[in-house]
């Protein structure tokens, strides 16, 4: 017998339900944490919500944070936030800062002249600096883009939950997409705690994440369709039991060659990308942890009418699969 | 017991393979085939001028054989470097530029009503609508019907068959605003003519690939790769054209020429290294003319017909009626598009700018024309810069991250399902040189996100691959034979993999319609990301485990 590595023992009888206030509920729990420090704290939005100017810059000198602010305020902008970038991907004497500026009171963006003498101001102060990167976003496009962001995730969820509704039951298609909300809201909560930058670029992975953490909830779903009509009588507790154990080493399987994929971009993709690559880790832990403890979860609650023979979704596209039995 | 898919389905898996692969290749020589493919538009640029081809472009046509697939995956902006500019053009102004033009043509008009109306004065009003007060309200009647008359029916499809203008009377006012209909064709006018203009200065500023596209009703997008700031952009864009008729002194070849006090010496725009002397005070200006339009002259080439307005004619009329059989230049931007000889004096206020132009540089040209200077102001609402450094670090640690993300997926399979994670690693291969050559095929850009999106394909493309691999074991766990627990893992792991992975589809489209520029790059890759590792997973790793069983025939399996 070959070796091999296993994630999940060959046959698992776990009990998925067993700690239910804890697993369950403590998700409950969390997300309305995520609610409230979202509340509390808010997120830190890039100039991609709020508007302003960022610039990067790049320098063979360390970055004297207290030196910078002191060269920029004195211009006559409005807010100046200077951070120091790092990353192993830098050269021993890269010394990376972002700085972040906003218009002064009255003005709406900065202006091309302002713009210059900031980087005048910049090169004067340290000769060795380069710009590498400056964006500046106005408010009219910043508030639209909220909103896009927000219709976006509305309307990806409405899909996916349309698109199981249509190929399961309703009760997994609300199931289902409650639990990516939980994954969702989460995330986000994670970026107001630690105060990490929330741009469109993580609007971006949070709609990967919807696509993504559905992955494992839909094989999870599968299953359980397969299994309803298979065990007719056995409780449906149990069949969702047995349908998680089932999948589990799948689920294991699938998130881990997932997490490597997504870590090795979050360890090596360089800071640019960062925020990016750390929604969509976060997203994927929590995409795996809610496919197994949170959306079977919500399924039972909303209870499955399994009076009826078969259902007619069984006679879909995916029905020819399942009465070939040797 | 034999595995056997039919000899054409193999063909065809094979054969999508292949091309795909095939199509991949170039991106491995990027710098090389970028090179070469640069020299050939730069050569069919110069060829349609008439230049010869120089040593260093025959040089760059053998670093790749012309008969090899050549297109290659676009870079984005925060990749190769660039700027990317948002900008919104103010319809409102063309309303009021028209209101403050109709003003004269109707103190005009009113004129002929004068004994009717007393005098009349134009009132403050806001941009856009012109009121004119009458003194004798008794008038009002007879004015509105004189300022009425000046109104004409409105050009475009939808609009067909309305007034362009909007004359009420409002006590002792007229007020004229113009038409719903006209204010649409008029917008329509605005962003094509602003379109036209950005897109010709930036091409004339030479960068490589810019992409000006519009963007809802009045927003325009620029992004122009390897320009060094969006305010260089800014400064290309805002120069304002402008045209000019002027008097042609002579012509060479010799751009160092000394023009001589009060003359100008210009290129001609259509005929490279040749250079025109001409008066710097111009006869005509853009400002008089009132209409341009693409047409063709007597011998069915295509041309630009124009007209002057009554100045302009006037001044037209008399200059070309002075100067029978001289050449003058018409320039633009400092440029000499054409220089034709005047054949009869213009007299009517119009003529014919014939040349060398196709039916598409015409039409281009009469935009323009009517244009000039770029028709109502911009303001930018979104400017974004990256330094090329930037962009190269980035693609430097993506593609890192891309190899160690590859290597420990590829690994962690190799434990997990022995020969056959190695198989699926196989087809993970083929299926990230599949999704490079369809990005190159239909000229994909691939943008940082993109590579995010890349890298996480490889960590899910392997799904499908355990999907089938943990049916394959249950099967086997339920006693069935080995070939025929391969075709069951197969056929029952089909729902849920067409399933999940339509739901990641409908993630992928509504961020590509959500999303502009680096988002929509990682929306292109995870969707091509998606359908290629599903067909690589289901039809590759199938057609391979199969051939390697029907060698094997092994007794018993080992998933």
């Amino acid at each position: 017998m070959a070796w091999r590595l296993r994630l999940a023992p060959e046959k698992t009888h776990l009990d998925f339900f067993r700690h239910q206030w804890l697993t369950f509920g403590g998700s409950m729990a969390l997300m309305v944490m995520s609610f409230v420090l979202w509340g509390v704290m808010g997120l830190n939005f890039g100039i991609d919500f709020k508007g302003g100017t960022t610039i990067r810059t790049d320098s063979t000198t360390v970055v004297d944070a207290g030196l910078y602010r002191s060269t920029l305020s004195g211009l006559g902008l409005g807010d100046v936030s200077i951070n120091e970038v790092f990353d192993p991907s830098f050269r021993a004497d890269q010394h990376v800062a972002a700085i972040r500026l906003s218009a002064p009171k009255g003005q709406e963006q900065i202006s091309d002249d302002q713009m210059k003498t900031v980087e005048a101001a910049l090169t004067k102060m340290d000769p060795n600096l380069k710009i590498v990167s400056t964006e500046t976003v106005g408010p009219k496009v910043s508030s639209e883009l909220v909103w896009s962001s927000v219709m976006a995730l509305a309307a990806t969820s409405f899909g996916i939950m349309a698109y199981i509704w249509l190929r399961f039951e309703w009760q997994f298609a609300l199931g289902g997409v409650l639990a990516l909300l939980h994954d969702v809201f989460i995330t986000v909560g994670i970026f107001a705690l630690f105060q990490l930058k929330f741009d469109l670029t993580i609007v971006a992975a949070l709609l990967t994440i919807l696509g993504y953490s559905i992955n494992d909830t839909v094989v999870v779903f599968d299953r359980l369709r397969e299994n309803l009509i298979k065990y007719k009588t056995m409780p449906l507790r149990e069949v969702m039991n047995l349908s998680v154990n089932e999948t589990l080493s799948r689920t294991l399987a699938t998130s881990l060659t997932t997490l490597l994929a997504v870590g090795s971009m979050l360890a090596l993709g360089g800071d640019v990308i960062r925020g990016f690559s750390f929604a969509i880790f976060v997203g994927i832990l929590l995409g795996t942890y809610s496919s197994v403890f949170v959306a079977k979860n919500l399924v039972l609650l909303l209870g499955l009418d399994r009076s009826d023979k078969p259902k007619k979704t069984g006679k879909g596209a995916d029905h020819e699969f399942a009465n070939i039995d040797a | 017991m034999q595995l056997t898919t039919p000899l054409w389905k193999r063909l065809i898996i094979w054969a999508i393979v292949l091309a795909g692969l095939v199509m991949a290749a170039p991106n491995l020589f990027y710098t090389r085939v970028e090179t070469r493919n640069d020299a050939v538009t730069a050569m069919a640029k110069e060829a349609a001028a008439g230049n010869p081809v120089t040593p260093e472009q025959t040089a760059a046509l053998s670093l790749w054989p012309s008969w090899a697939p050549s297109s290659l995956v676009n870079l984005g902006l925060d990749l190769r470097g660039g700027a990317h500019l948002l900008a919104e053009v103010k319809l409102a102004d063309v309303y009021k530029q028209r209101m403050d033009a109709l003003w004269p043509e109707a103190r005009d008009a009113l004129k002929e009503v004068r004994d009717a109306t007393g005098p009349i004065k134009r009132v403050p009003a806001p941009d856009g609508t012109l009121r004119i007060t009458i003194t004798n309200a008794a008038g009002v009647p007879a004015a509105l019907a004189k300022v009425q008359s000046l109104s004409s029916n409105v050009v475009s499809l939808t609009g067909a068959g309305q007034k362009d203008l909007n004359v009420v009377a409002d006590g002792q006012d007229i007020v004229v605003t113009l038409s719903d209909a006209e204010k649409a064709a008029t917008d329509n006018r605005t962003m094509q003519q602003s379109l036209e203009i950005i897109r010709r200065r930036v091409d004339a500023a030479g960068t490589r690939e810019p992409s000006i596209q519009r963007q809802g009703a009045d927003r325009i997008l620029i992004e122009v790769p390897g320009i060094g700031s969006a305010e260089e952009l800014k400064a290309i864009i805002g120069t304002t054209a402008k045209l000019t008729f002027n008097t042609v002194v002579g012509q060479g070849t010799d751009k160092a020429a000394n023009p001589g006090p009060g003359n100008l010496l210009l290129p001609a725009s259509d005929r490279p290294g040749l250079y025109y002397t001409v008066e710097e005070s111009p006869v005509v200006t853009g400002d008089d003319l009132v209409d341009a339009q693409p047409s063709f002259d007597q011998n069915g080439r295509p041309a630009v017909s124009f007209r002057f307005d009554t100045t302009g004619a006037r001044k037209f009329g008399e200059y070309t009626g002075a100067h029978i059989g001289e050449p003058f230049a018409i320039v633009l931007d400092k440029q000499v598009i054409s220089a034709p000889t005047i054949q009869s004096a213009i007299t009517g206020g119009s003529g014919i700018i014939t040349g060398n132009f196709t039916v598409e540089s015409s039409t281009n040209l009469a935009v323009l024309l009517r244009a000039g200077a770029l028709p109502a102001t911009m303001s930018f609402l979104e400017e974004r810069t990256v330094g090329p450094e930037l962009g190269q670090d980035s693609i430097d640690a993506g593609k890192v991250a891309a190899v160690v993300g590859m290597c420990a997926v590829g690994l962690f399979m190799l434990a997990s399902y022995g020969i056959f994670g190695l198989f699926a690693d196989l087809t993970l291969v083929i299926s990230m040189g599949i999704i490079f050559g369809i990005l190159s095929m239909i000229g994909g850009t691939l943008t940082l996100p993109g590579i995010a999106g890349l890298v996480l394909t490889i960590g899910t493309a392997v799904d499908a691959n355990v999907l089938v691999y943990e049916r394959i074991r249950e099967e086997l766990r339920h006693a069935k034979t080995p070939a025929r627990a391969i075709e069951l893992g197969y056929e029952r792991a089909m729902s849920a993999i067409v399933d999940a992975n339509v739901t990641t589809l409908i993630t992928a489209i509504v961020l590509y319609f959500f999303g502009a520029g680096p988002v929509r790059g990682f929306a292109v890759a995870l969707g091509i990301g998606i359908v290629t590792s599903v067909f690589a997973a289901l039809y590759v790793t199938r057609l391979v485990i199969e051939a390697w069983f029907n060698w094997r025939k092994p007794k018993t399996l080992i998933v």
